[in-house]
């Protein structure tokens, strides 16, 4: 039972994306040949309000639900792997139209070929942690 | 109510929303990355054993695992009981260069000819969807997690990483949007 409210979270993930097209193929294409501000619109709002919203909960020292304060991981300084990782996402995220959550979603909503391309992400994932050793980070 | 609500969305309420289940696993002291979800699942399968990277206390993200459950509960429910049947309004101009790549616009939320049970039946669509997917599982473990770990939870906590991550993002988005997709559709 406690892992219900995370069940609820992950389903209004699912709706959100969903209602707000950003699951859509088609408008990872749009947004990737600038041709509507769409895309550029969601993702700008999330980051200008998320900075807000952290910069508010680190001031402020807010707890969690348990009573912790919440804190924030830095993301350790090697940009390497930030730059190599993150084009070859890209390369997969403009050829599918989805990222990770996504595919999941979409998959919720009836397009079978999902279930392919999370087949082939869990191949990836296994694959960088075959060769991770070897790659530079 | 029910009648704003099957309405798309506008971008600046989704976004808003979007940042909301960022706040929502942060007050549940849980942080907003959704790929981390793969690498568990390779764990649960097994990988542990072969492979180091894989070899982690699996069962503290099972929290996870059941937000991708509900992810996949939340897409049936959108598509099933909170979406019209108009189609999405995707630029014109998107819509002309699709069609001059072979990729025809049908109103829905992805191509059908890509991603409809009937497509799997086509070899090279099984291999462009395995292919994309592998990039995006390889690439979003090398970078260290996808668009919700970097471009929201990280650019709102102002990491210099994550920006370099979407960048990167964007520079393979553009890579195969441009050079390469014209070659394989």
């Amino acid at each position: 039972m406690k892992f219900i409210k995370y069940i609820l979270a992950g389903t209004l993930f699912g709706i959100i994306m969903t209602k707000s097209e950003a699951v859509s193929w088609y408008r990872i294409q749009e947004m990737f040949r600038f041709q509507s501000f769409h895309m550029y619109g969601i993702i700008g709002t999330a980051v200008i309000l998320g900075v807000i919203a952290v910069s508010l909960i680190k001031k402020f020292k807010v707890n969690d639900l348990y009573g912790n304060p919440i804190v924030f991981h830095d993301k350790d300084k090697a940009y390497r792997k930030y730059l190599i990782g993150g084009i070859i996402f890209g390369l997969g995220w403009a050829l599918t139209g989805a990222c990770p959550g996504p595919m999941f979603v979409n998959l919720g909503s009836g397009y079978a070929g999902m279930a392919v391309v999370i087949l082939g992400a869990l191949l990836g994932t296994f694959l960088y942690g075959v060769i991770k050793n070897k790659l530079p980070h | 109510m029910i009648d704003f609500i099957k309405q798309p969305w506008p971008w600046y309420f989704s976004g808003t929303m979007i940042v909301m289940i960022m706040l929502i696993l942060l007050f549940f002291g849980k942080s907003f990355g959704f790929s981390a979800n793969l690498r568990t699942m390779c764990s649960m399968a097994g990988a542990g054993k072969k492979v180091k990277f894989f070899d982690f206390e699996w069962k503290d993200q099972v929290w996870n695992l059941m937000f991708l459950a509900g992810s996949i509960l939340g897409g049936f429910i959108a598509t099933h009981y909170l979406s019209e049947t108009t189609p999405m309004k995707l630029s014109e101009a998107t819509i002309a260069d699709l069609k001059q790549l072979g990729v025809k616009f049908d109103g829905g939320l992805n191509p059908t000819d890509l991603f409809s049970l009937e497509a799997m039946k086509d070899l090279k669509t099984l291999c462009i969807l395995l292919a994309g997917g592998l990039l995006v599982g390889f690439g979003s473990r090398y970078a260290g997690g996808c668009t919700s770990g970097h471009a929201i939870s990280g650019l709102s906590n102002l990491q210099l990483p994550s920006l370099v991550a979407v960048i990167g993002f964007f520079v393979g988005g553009l890579i195969m949007t441009f050079l390469i997709m014209p070659f394989i559709f």
